[in-house]
C-alpha cells in the first residue's frame, strides 16, 4: 500500500499533491477536533431520548423500581398499557436497595439520569423530602387522593413545606415467624393462637419461650437469626428511635434504642441467636437450611423473601403469630422526578398503581401490605391467604398489626445509625466482644460518620 | 504522513517551499527575486514550518483533550471538594473550610485503620503473587506440550469478573455452609469465622487478589524471559549450571526491571483496592469492625453512604499523594539498583 501511494505521488504534479496535502492535513485537524467535541457534547448533553412522544403522541414511561415492587408480577402494567394504548412503561429494576440508592442520589443530585417515576423506601424517605425536595413533583399540585392512604404513611413524605412527594406502595407490619416443626421438635406449642399467647406479654417472655426452646430444641437449631433482627423488631415498636419530631439525632437518649439494645445484648449472650446477618448470603443459607425457628421482626414482604429463600422444601413449615408489640419494618413510596418530561402521564400512573384496588392486588400476587387504608379494609385482602402457608390468615393478621403500628419521625441518618448498631450487636454475638465497649465502638463510629 | 512531508521538501528541485537560509540555490533566488512570488513563498515556507512544529501536538491532542476532561478536571475538582464542606445530595453547596478535611484525618482512627489494612492486605496480597507469578512463568518457558494452553488458562481469572469470582469466594469462605469450613471440617480443624476476625478475613480478601491477578503478572514475566537471549542458557548449561542456578543467576537479573514495573503496578494497585473487600462482605463499612476496610473502601463509605462528599474527596486526594510517594520510593530505589548494576559490570 505505502509502496503504490509512493509510486502514485511520484507521477503526480507538484500541486496536486500539495493540495492532497493540506487536504489531509486539514481533514486530520477537523476530525480531530469534530471527535473532540463531539465526544465531550455527548458527555455533557443529558438529553435522554428515551420518552419523547412521537408524532401520534405516543409516549414512554420509565420507571425505576428496586427488590420486589410486584407490579409486574401482578400484571398491572399490561393491564395500565391495554387501557392506555399510547403508554409504553418501561420498568428498571434494581435487586438491592443499597444499589439503588447510591445511584438515586446521585442521580437527583445532578438532575439527570432520571426516570419518570422512582421509588423511594422508607429509609431514605427523610433525605427526600429534605434537601432533595426540590427535585421531586407534589402531588398536591395535581389534586391526587391522599385520603385513602393511613396517615402517617402521607405524613413521611411530607416535607417541611407541605409538598407531598411521594405516594406510599406498601408498608411492613410486622408479626413473629415461626417453624411450626422445630416447635414441635422442642415440645412448645404450635397452634398459631397458643404462639401468640406465649409472647403476648412482651419481649421478655420471646427471650424467655427461646431459653426453653433451646433447652429441647433439635442440634444446630438457634431459636433466632440474629440479635440485630431482635433489635429492630424491639426498637420499631417505639414512636422515637435515633431521631425526634426536631430532626435531632437522638438514639443515645432514646428509651427504644437503650431497651432494644439491652434485650438484644440479653439474646446474645443467652446463646439463643443464630449469629446471622440479616440479608448476608450466610443468613439466606440458613433460613433455606432451618437453622433458626423464628424471625422476631417479620412483616408481610418478609413472607416472598422466606419464600424465595426457603424454596419448595420449606412449603407449609412457617406460620405467623402476633408479635407482642407490632411495628412497621420497611415499605415503599413511588414518586415522580422533577426531571421527567411527562409529570403529567407520569402522576396518572403512580396514583393508578398506589390506587386501593392496585394495592390489593398487589398484596394477593406479591404479598406486599397496602398502605392504603381503603386497600386494607377491602375483602381481598382481609380474605387473602398465601398458598405457600397454608391456612394462615395472611390479611387478617397482618391488617390487625397495621392497626398498631406507631408514627416515628424518620430522620436521614436512621440507616446508617441502625446499620452500626447492628454491627455492634454482630461483635457481641460473634467475637464475644464486651457490650460495654461494643456500645462505645458504635458511639464513635456514629460520631465519625455523622459530622459534616 | 511523514512520507508526503520527506517528499514534499525537495530542495533540489526548484523548491516550491525552499527555506532561504538552507537553500541558497540559483534557481530560488531568481524567484525569490519577484516580490509577489517571494511573499508567496514565505507564506508557505512560513505554513510548512507550523505544519513541522504544530501538526504532531494536533495529532496527539485527543488523548490530552480526554485526558483533561476525564483525568485532569475531576481529579483538580475533587481537589477543590476536598477543600470544602459539602453533601452528596446537594453537591453544588459547598462552604469553604480550608485544609480541615485534611487535617481531621490526623485524628481519624478509622483512616488509620483503612490504611493499616491498605497497607497488610497489599503486602500479604502482592508478594505471594509475584513470587507465584515468577515461578508459574519460569515453568511455562520450559517446552511443554500444549504450552499455549496454559498460558491461556493462566490468564482466565484475571478476564474473570472481579464481582462474579468475589461472590465465589465469598460462598467458599462462608461460616456456616462454605466449603472451605467444611474441608476443614473433614480434617478436624475448628471452622473459623472468616469474615469475623482481622486476619482470617484479610487473607481471604488477598486470596481472591493473588488469585486475579498472578496469571496476568505470570504472562508479564514469561514475556520477558523470552527475551533472555537463549545462548546465556546454553553455555551455562555447558558450564554445569542447574536449571536453579540459571534461574537465579540468568533469569533473574535479566528480568530485574521487570519486576520493578510489576511490583510498581501491583503497589498502584493494591493502594486502590475496592472491589473485592466490597463485595466480599457486600457492604462498604469493611466488616463490623471495619477489619477489612481499605482506604477506597472509607472513601466510598463517607462519599457515598455518609453523603460527606468534602471529607471523601479528602480521603481520595490523601490517597493520590500517597501513590505519588510511594513512586518516588520506586524512582530512588531504581536509581540505586541502576548504578549498583553499572558498578558491576
Amino acid at each position: 500500500m505505502r509502496q503504490e501511494d509512493d509510486d502514485v505521488m511520484r507521477n503526480t504534479t507538484r500541486t496536486t499533491s500539495r493540495s492532497r496535502r493540506r487536504a489531509t492535513r486539514t481533514v486530520a485537524v477537523g476530525l480531530t477536533a469534530v471527535l473532540a467535541t463531539a465526544f465531550l457534547g455527548a458527555c455533557s448533553s443529558d438529553d435522554g431520548d428515551d420518552g419523547n412522544g412521537d408524532e401520534d403522541g405516543n409516549i414512554t414511561l420509565r420507571i425505576g423500581l428496586f427488590g420486589q415492587f410486584g407490579y409486574e408480577e401482578a400484571g398491572l402494567y399490561d393491564e395500565y398499557m391495554e387501557a392506555n394504548p399510547h403508554i409504553t412503561i418501561q420498568q428498571d429494576l434494581t435487586s438491592e436497595n443499597a444499589d439503588y440508592i447510591t445511584q438515586l442520589r446521585t442521580r437527583l443530585a445532578q438532575n439527570s439520569g432520571l426516570a419518570d417515576i422512582q421509588a423511594v423506601e422508607v429509609g431514605n424517605i427523610a433525605e427526600m423530602t429534605g434537601e432533595l425536595s426540590p427535585r421531586w413533583v407534589d402531588f398536591n399540585e395535581y389534586d391526587t387522593d391522599l385520603s385513602h392512604f393511613v396517615p402517617w404513611k402521607v405524613d413521611q413524605a411530607t416535607d417541611a413545606e407541605g409538598r407531598v412527594i411521594g405516594l406510599g406502595s406498601d408498608i411492613g407490619p410486622t408479626g413473629i415467624c415461626y417453624r411450626v416443626d422445630h416447635f414441635e421438635a422442642a415440645g412448645l406449642p404450635t397452634d398459631r393462637e397458643e404462639v401468640s399467647e406465649l409472647f403476648a406479654g412482651g419481649w421478655e417472655d420471646y427471650l424467655a419461650v427461646g431459653e426453653d426452646f433451646m433447652a429441647n430444641a433439635p442440634d444446630d437449631v438457634a431459636f433466632l437469626d440474629s440479635a440485630g433482627g431482635l433489635f429492630n423488631a424491639v426498637v420499631s415498636a417505639y414512636e422515637e428511635r435515633y431521631t425526634n419530631e426536631a430532626g435531632e439525632v437522638v438514639y443515645q437518649e432514646s428509651e427504644g434504642v437503650q431497651t432494644a439494645w439491652d434485650l438484644s445484648i440479653q439474646a446474645a449472650e443467652a446463646g439463643i441467636t443464630d449469629q446471622q446477618r440479616q440479608f448476608a448470603d450466610e443468613w439466606e443459607s440458613a433460613l433455606a437450611n432451618g437453622a433458626f425457628a423464628t424471625l422476631p421482626a417479620c412483616p408481610a414482604w418478609m413472607l416472598t423473601t422466606i419464600q424465595s429463600h426457603a424454596g419448595d422444601a420449606g412449603a407449609g413449615l412457617w406460620d405467623v403469630a402476633r408479635s407482642p408489640a407490632p411495628s412497621n419494618w420497611g415499605g415503599s413510596f413511588i414518586g415522580v422526578t422533577e426531571a421527567s418530561e411527562h409529570k403529567e402521564e407520569a402522576v396518572a400512573l403512580a396514583e393508578w398503581l398506589t390506587a386501593p384496588e392496585q394495592q390489593a392486588k398487589v398484596f394477593s400476587n406479591a404479598g406486599n401490605f397496602p398502605s392504603s387504608a381503603t386497600a386494607q379494609q377491602s375483602d381481598d385482602v382481609q380474605n387473602a391467604t398465601n398458598e405457600y402457608y397454608p391456612g394462615v390468615p395472611t390479611g387478617q393478621i397482618f391488617s390487625a398489626a397495621a392497626a398498631e403500628i406507631p408514627s416515628s419521625p424518620i430522620g436521614p441518618n436512621d440507616q446508617i445509625i441502625q446499620e452500626s448498631i447492628t454491627n455492634g450487636l454482630v461483635t457481641v454475638e460473634q467475637q464475644g466482644n464486651d457490650p460495654e465497649s461494643a456500645w462505645d465502638d458504635v458511639v464513635s463510629n456514629l460520631d465519625n460518620a455523622l459530622a459534616e | 504522513m511523514t512520507t508526503e512531508h520527506r517528499q514534499a521538501a525537495p530542495p533540489a528541485k526548484g523548491g516550491a517551499v525552499p527555506r532561504p537560509t538552507t537553500d541558497p540555490s540559483a534557481a530560488s533566488r531568481s524567484a525569490l527575486q519577484d516580490p509577489k512570488e517571494k511573499r508567496r513563498a514565505e507564506r508557505r515556507s512560513r505554513r510548512y514550518r507550523w505544519d513541522i512544529k504544530y501538526s504532531p501536538y494536533a495529532f496527539i491532542s485527543p488523548f490530552f483533550l480526554f485526558f483533561a476532561a476525564f483525568g485532569l478536571f475531576p481529579l483538580l475538582y475533587t481537589g477543590w471538594a476536598a477543600l470544602h464542606s459539602s453533601s452528596m445530595l446537594t453537591p453544588n453547596d459547598m462552604e469553604w473550610v480550608g485544609f480541615d478535611n485534611f487535617t481531621r484525618l490526623w485524628d481519624d482512627e478509622f483512616f488509620w485503620t483503612a490504611l493499616r489494612n491498605t497497607f497488610t492486605i497489599g503486602i500479604i496480597s502482592t508478594v505471594p503473587q509475584l513470587l507465584m507469578a515468577l515461578g508459574l512463568a519460569h515453568l511455562l518457558n520450559y517446552k511443554l506440550r500444549g504450552s499455549m494452553f496454559y498460558r491461556v488458562a493462566i490468564l482466565t481469572p484475571y478476564a474473570t469478573s472481579i464481582a462474579a469470582a468475589t461472590l465465589v469466594f465469598a460462598m467458599l469462605y462462608g461460616r456456616d455452609y462454605g466449603v472451605i469450613n467444611w474441608g476443614l471440617d473433614l480434617i478436624g480443624i475448628d471452622r473459623i469465622d472468616w469474615q469475623a476476625g482481622t486476619w482470617s478475613s484479610q487473607f481471604a480478601v488477598a486470596t481472591i487478589v493473588i488469585w486475579r491477578w498472578t496469571g496476568y503478572n505470570t504472562l508479564i514475566y514469561l514475556a520477558a524471559m523470552q527475551a533472555v537471549p537463549n545462548d546465556l542458557y546454553e553455555s551455562a548449561a555447558l558450564d554445569g549450571a542447574s536449571r536453579w542456578k540459571q534461574f537465579i543467576h540468568i533469569t533473574l537479573p535479566a528480568l530485574r526491571p521487570t519486576i520493578l514495573f510489576t511490583v510498581v503496578v501491583s503497589t498502584i494497585g493494591a493502594t486502590q483496592l475496592f472491589g473485592e473487600p466490597l463485595l466480599f462482605a457486600g457492604d462498604p463499612s469493611g466488616g463490623t469492625q471495619h477489619q477489612y476496610q481499605t482506604l477506597g473502601l472509607y472513601m466510598y463509605e463517607m462519599g457515598w453512604i455518609n453523603r460527606h462528599l468534602g471529607r471523601a474527596a479528602a480521603i481520595a486526594w490523601s490517597m493520590f499523594l500517597l501513590l505519588i510517594v510511594i513512586g518516588l520510593i520506586y524512582w530512588v530505589i531504581t536509581r540505586i539498583i541502576g548504578r549498583s548494576t553499572g558498578e558491576e559490570d
